[in-house]
């Protein structure tokens, strides 16, 4: 079905004119309205906090909202490789239009062509931007930026600082932002969840939120609301995610009418610590900048592959001719860069070959010798210390002696809630940037795009776009949050409370939440098929049920309760398991990091289906046990050559 | 393995706090130390009794979250780390650990092992920025930046505000806290022309909050799970200094 309902407002025009055109037409607002009008940003990782921050420098009043004790603990704090931007200070053939295609390739031509255009062509500006900021990018010895190469690319376009890129650039924008806290055009409300969105006539009108330190429940208007809460990676348990990353502000918006898209595209990345046992809480990623100097490999005999687990022998003892380097052995164009999601299921198939090193038998080597030969170690300390220090605490391993294991895990959402050019929901007022929408990364995100995007919304996209809907807000009141509409959402929200609380089950909220871990990962991960994602959605069903039986959560609604916490967000993350199984189901094609066993090439590679597929699946929810309904956005290329992704020559 | 646990356990605010005995048993020596807590907690809740609460998140040392003192130390005993990364096969088998929050004036406690560090933020509101807006800004190479300065500027923006070094310092000073911060724009051309009038601000933002004074122990710097020098606190004496001279 092709819906009408679905205006992705892309302009008209030649490709490369369409954002310069676009902003010629929208509406501004002056200067004396901007004072009059309010704006609610829920998330302060990298989207949240530009966006505040250029929202609040523009004299808008911003309302910023963190579920942490500060803005600064958002985990795009935690990305480390880098940021992408088309620069080309390295003369080698980049352009706007090259970071574009390898985006638009990258993401197996499910992504919306004009809001990737828009988005290669934003990325310089955000380089020059941070550099203004006082971020510590790193430089070469002439007083110039450098740059390292990054996978799905043939070109060095990733700036960076260490290997705390995220960091860097979170601190620029914290910084931003705290200059708009102290001027008073932004109220900063820390350690607020949003429960809830209000809708006001069919507008979004503000939220309701949760004070965790005294339990409150707390009432916010504006005229417009900014979703940025980024991805909901960790409805699989074990994640690279912090631990408070959650999807819940996303299905709240979700429930209120927000048309959620593509929730099927989960990025699973190839370079995670593998999984040491039952008691682990959550997966650490180790950078893709790694794979610049780094070389994957097993061993080409399974008999090494038995000496290894039994610990009979290093994998340095093992002779270079009996490695199987099977990424360069693949691809010998990209050789140890190729995107994620082919990195990703290369290492699945050679543990399910039974070529795994560890015990488990689920982890692949990440090699340096070859560099530390080739450039010294001092050259790969400076280039990755902070890393091979994180690796070594947390194994025991030193990697600069023995390679590290690595094993794929669950990383980022491309899917996330459907917006248009304008970044705009399908709930008028509510908008979504950064992971929490869908429109950029199509079925696979390009390493150092997350950056690249989360910044290019806030700084460059959103505070141009929005003011294109408050326009027509300026002679709107502030919003009366005694509206009958906050009374009953309210009202709603605390029956749900007392409700959990009341349940007083036998199971901590983490034992359930495992549960669903276990589910997701074995059949919506990384290989799904049919009866796979139909046993899927039955079990995630069941422990749904269970949850609504027999969770356990201590304490009371008043009080600071992190265990309360967890389980609103697992309610959430259960709706969110059956609309990935679900959307898994439906897409009956491989594409990017979605892959159907039944639709593959004869070497394993991923099988589009353009004909039937080539649309954003986005789904309209239609109440409790009910199916939501599909509504699909064609995806027309006018400017690229759809083709099959050939990551080989 | 298996640990004896004395945790600080406090109501709120206001309440006061004491110390509370636990046994943890099958611990694995890979399990890491917030997971031994998950543990402790899950094992609590199915008794019925209240878990105890402790500010985490991103559990790989980057988002500063995470906040304990260790057997008397900040982040336990390990070297530049933070709690989060700290394994459990740091410990001997039947170990007691003694938890407790960071201890500060300017630090209330929200509840057991959670403090507020509100006061952090305030301090970088005061000055902790470069007054750009967004746009309007040059080409990122048109200001050339010695390797070294741009260096020595990322060594001091490593800092994760986690608040070790307020915790550890018998004065309860967050010098180096807010010298990591001046420093790493002071380095920086960008962050120069106004390197002075902040570090102005944010010391004068700093003693208003509650924290002590610096007495130059170094114990910031032994603590400081990224490392942070203290020159850095030499660096904001100095632009601190020429600020005052300009008064």
């Amino acid at each position: 079905m092709i819906n009408t309902q679905l205006q992705s407002k892309v302009p008209d025009g030649p490709l490369h004119e369409k954002w310069t055109n676009h902003k010629s037409n929208i509406k501004v607002v002056s200067p004396a309205n901007k004072r009059k009008l309010e704006i609610i940003v829920v998330g302060t990782g990298l989207g949240g906090a530009s966006a505040a921050a250029s929202l609040g420098e523009l004299g808008y009043n911003v309302k910023v909202f963190c579920i942490s004790d500060s803005p600064r603990r958002a985990h795009s704090i935690a990305a480390q490789g880098g940021i992408n931007a088309a620069k080309n200070y390295q003369n080698d053939n980049d352009s706007i239009y090259r970071l574009f295609y390898d985006t638009i390739k990258g993401g197996d031509y499910r992504s919306r062509e004009a809001n990737v255009y828009r988005l290669a062509e934003v990325s310089p500006l955000i380089i020059d931007q941070c550099v203004a900021q006082g971020v510590p990018f790193a430089r070469e010895y002439g007083g110039m930026l450098a740059n390292r190469s990054f996978g799905g690319a043939q070109v060095s376009r990733t700036f960076y600082a260490r290997g705390q890129t995220g960091q860097q650039l979170l601190l620029g924008a914290y910084a931003a932002l705290n200059r708009q806290i102290a001027s008073g055009n932004v109220k900063s409300y820390n350690r607020r969840e949003m429960l809830d969105l209000v809708i006001i006539d069919g507008q979004a009108k503000g939220i309701i939120a949760r004070n965790l330190e005294t339990g409150e429940i707390e009432r916010y208007g504006a005229h417009a609301v900014v979703i940025a809460t980024g991805g909901y990676g960790n409805a699989f348990f074990l994640s690279t995610n912090a631990m408070n990353s959650n999807g819940s502000a996303m299905i709240q918006c979700y429930k209120r009418g927000a048309f959620f898209a593509n929730p099927c595209y989960a990025q699973i990345h190839p370079t995670c610590i593998p999984v040491h046992g039952e008691q682990q809480s959550k997966l650490t990623l180790m950078s893709e900048s790694l794979r610049n100097d780094g070389r994957i490999w097993v061993p080409k005999k399974l008999e090494d592959v038995e000496k290894l687990r039994k610990k009979q022998i290093k994998p340095s003892q093992i002779a270079e001719a009996d490695r199987d380097y099977y990424l360069e052995r693949r691809y010998p164009a990209f050789g140890n860069l190729v995107p994620r999601d082919v990195a990703s299921r290369a290492a699945k198939e050679r543990c399910d070959a039974g070529f795994g090193v560890n015990e488990t038998g689920l982890a692949v080597f990440l090699d340096f010798s070859t560099a530390i030969e080739r450039l010294g170690q001092k050259v790969i300390a400076e280039r990755y210390g902070n890393l091979f220090q994180m690796y070594e605490k947390i194994t025991d391993v030193n990697p600069y002696k023995e390679p590290m294991q690595i094993y794929p895990a669950i990383h980022y959402t491309m899917g996330g809630i459907w917006v248009d050019y304008n970044l705009m929901t399908t709930i008028p007022g509510l908008y979504a940037i950064g992971e929490a929408n869908f429109s950029d990364h199509g079925g696979n995100r390009l390493g150092a795009s997350a950056l690249m995007q989360g910044l290019a919304d806030g700084y460059f996209v959103l505070p141009y776009t929005i003011g294109d809907y408050l326009a027509k807000e300026i002679q709107t009141p502030k919003t009366n949050i005694n509206h009958e509409a906050f009374n009953e959402t309210e009202k709603q929200i605390k029956e749900k409370i007392n409700k959990i609380l009341n349940i007083k089950g036998k199971q901590p909220v983490d034992v359930i939440h495992k549960k669903l871990g276990r589910i997701m990962w074995e059949y919506v991960g990384m290989a799904r098929n049919e009866n796979g994602l139909k046993k899927a959605l039955e079990l995630i069903e069941e422990v749904r049920n269970e949850f609504w039986t027999d969770v356990l959560v201590p304490g009371t609604n008043t009080e600071f309760n992190q265990e309360l916490e967890k389980a609103m967000r697992l309610v959430d993350f259960l709706e969110i398991g059956k609309l990935i199984a679900l959307d898994a189901l439906n897409r009956k094609e491989s594409c990017g990091g979605h892959f159907r066993e039944e639709m593959q090439t004869e070497d394993g590679e991923t099988k589009r289906d353009d004909e039937n597929y080539m649309h954003v699946a986005a789904w309209e929810y239609q109440g409790e046990n009910k199916t939501p309904i599909l509504h699909k956005e064609p995806l027309t290329y006018e400017t690229v050559h759809v083709s099959t992704r050939n990551y080989k020559d | 393995m298996k640990f004896k646990l004395k945790i600080w356990r406090q109501k709120n605010a206001k309440a006061k706090g004491y110390f509370e005995d636990f046994d943890v048993d099958n611990i694995s020596p890979d399990t890491s130390f917030l997971e031994m807590l998950d543990i402790l907690n899950n094992n609590l809740i199915s008794a019925g009794k209240e878990p105890v609460a402790f500010d985490h998140d991103c559990r790989e040392g980057i988002c500063g979250m995470c906040s304990l003192y260790i057997n008397g130390r900040a982040h336990g005993p390990d070297e530049d780390i933070t709690t989060c990364q700290l394994h459990m096969r740091k410990f001997k088998d039947g170990d007691l650990i003694t938890v407790e929050p960071w201890r500060s004036a300017a630090f209330p406690v929200v509840k057991d092992l959670v403090v507020n560090r509100n006061a952090f933020d305030q301090i970088l509101q005061a000055g902790g920025f470069v007054s750009v807006n967004t746009g309007g800004v040059p080409d990122g190479n048109t200001i050339p930046i010695s390797k070294l300065d741009a260096d020595e500027a990322m060594d001091a923006s490593a800092c994760i505000g986690c608040g070790a070094c307020v915790a550890t310092c018998k004065n309860g000073s967050a010098m180096l806290f807010v010298a990591a911060r001046v420093s790493a724009l002071a380095k920086l051309p960008q962050g120069k022309v106004e390197a002075q009038q902040r570090a102005k601000a944010m010391v004068a933002k700093m003693d208003e909050l509650g924290f002590g004074s610096c007495t130059n122990t170094q114990a910031c710097q032994a603590e400081c799970p990224k490392g942070i020098s203290i020159a850095h606190i030499a660096r904001l004496n100095r632009e601190f200094l020429c600020a005052k001279l300009k008064d």
